[in-house]
């Protein structure tokens, strides 16, 4: 399911690569983040035959993560960027700045995901990932009035967007933010809609920060480096197996 | 959930946030909430701790979800909410019963 408000056809490219035979839907306003627990991409959630949920929102992959060509360029341009200003903050003295990849690539481990759905397809409830139904609700993560509100702000920043009011969109985008700062969904949608905007292309979508120069035009009080150089290592994608 | 009146039926407006009306009071799961035997949708919102924000300017409010239990969820039988595909056919999760579904959160950014 496609967590993004800025239209169909931001998807469209996505899904259509894939070919998936599997049903694959668009969730525009963030509904799995209210009805779920959501709170990145990606999450996963596993429902049984049922129709009961045996493992609320985690991060999760299908494998070891392979990307395309543009981006994978641009990482490696980054770590370089990164690895220089590290030696040379450790030359001068001084304290290196977070590494972001390794904060973004530390919690959940990335390769044994698979092999534990793997093993839930396999052996359904008998399978040691499979939680019970108070286990389920008790592992869905804290839902304060606080959290309630951002979700409220989030559903009015998107419709206000849509309907071209930016500024008070933007206004309810950061209440959101701040009420519920660990929601990365609401985060990471909300920076690359201007991101976007401000570089477009292939990239457009994953600039989540100012512009060099920029820094006095951009809307949010947050962005992407800034907020993932806060976090505790593990906290971005937190290990729940 | 956006409305533009807080004056909304709202006995609709738990049904369609997965609670039913029902003699014990709001109920979803096994979890049941008292409510008082006439009871108007900011009762409702009050009860279930669901949070209102307002956009004066557009007469519009939002209903956050619930906080009962103080979890997302309230109980692990999955909801159903109405879903869309590329070409806007619609689609329902329940569709999917008799079949393990592991649901994947996704985005373009």
């Amino acid at each position: 399911m496609s967590l993004e408000l800025d239209g169909v056809e931001a998807s469209r490219p996505f899904i259509e690569a894939a070919q998936p035979n599997h049903p694959s839907l668009l969730d525009p306003t963030h509904q799995l983040d209210a009805l779920f627990g959501v709170v990145n991409i990606p999450n996963v959630v596993w429902i049984d035959e049922d129709g009961m949920i045996v493992r609320p929102p985690e991060p999760g992959w299908p494998g070891p993560t392979e990307y395309p060509p543009s981006l994978a360029a641009r990482l490696a341009e980054r770590a370089q960027a990164a690895e220089a200003e590290r030696q040379q903050a450790l030359a001068e003295g001084r304290k290196p700045p977070v590494d972001l990849m390794a904060q973004l690539r530390s919690g959940q481990d990335r390769e044994a995901y698979p092999d534990a759905l793997r093993d839930w397809a396999n052996r359904g409830a008998d399978s040691p990932h499979a939680m019970s139904p108070d286990q389920v609700v008790a592992a869905s993560g804290n839902r304060s009035l606080d959290v309630s509100a951002a979700a409220a702000h989030f559903e009015l920043a998107n419709h206000l967007w849509r309907a071209g009011d930016r500024d008070t969109a933007f206004a309810h985008f950061n209440a959101c933010h701040r009420l519920q700062p660990d929601n990365w969904t609401y985060k990471r949608q909300a920076w690359s809609l201007v991101g976007n905007e401000r570089v477009g292309g292939e990239l457009g979508r994953l600039t989540q920060v100012p512009q060099p120069g920029e820094e006095a035009d951009w809307p949010f009080e947050s962005n992407f480096d800034a907020d993932v150089a806060q976090l505790e290592p593990g906290s971005y994608y937190p290990r729940t197996m | 959930m956006l409305l533009d009146r807080l004056d909304a039926d709202p006995i609709a407006f738990a049904e369609a946030h997965g609670w039913e009306i029902k003699p014990e009071g709001a109920c979803k799961g096994e979890v049941c909430v008292p409510l008082p035997d006439t009871f108007a949708l900011t009762d409702l919102t009050s009860r279930l701790g669901m949070a209102v924000v307002d956009e004066p300017t557009r007469d519009l409010w939002a209903i956050g979800p619930e906080t009962v239990g103080g979890r997302a969820l309230v109980t692990a039988s999955a909801p159903d909410p109405d879903l869309v595909d590329l070409e806007g056919n619609p689609f329902r999760l329940s569709s999917l019963r008799g079949t393990k579904v592991v649901l994947v959160a996704w985005a373009p950014y």
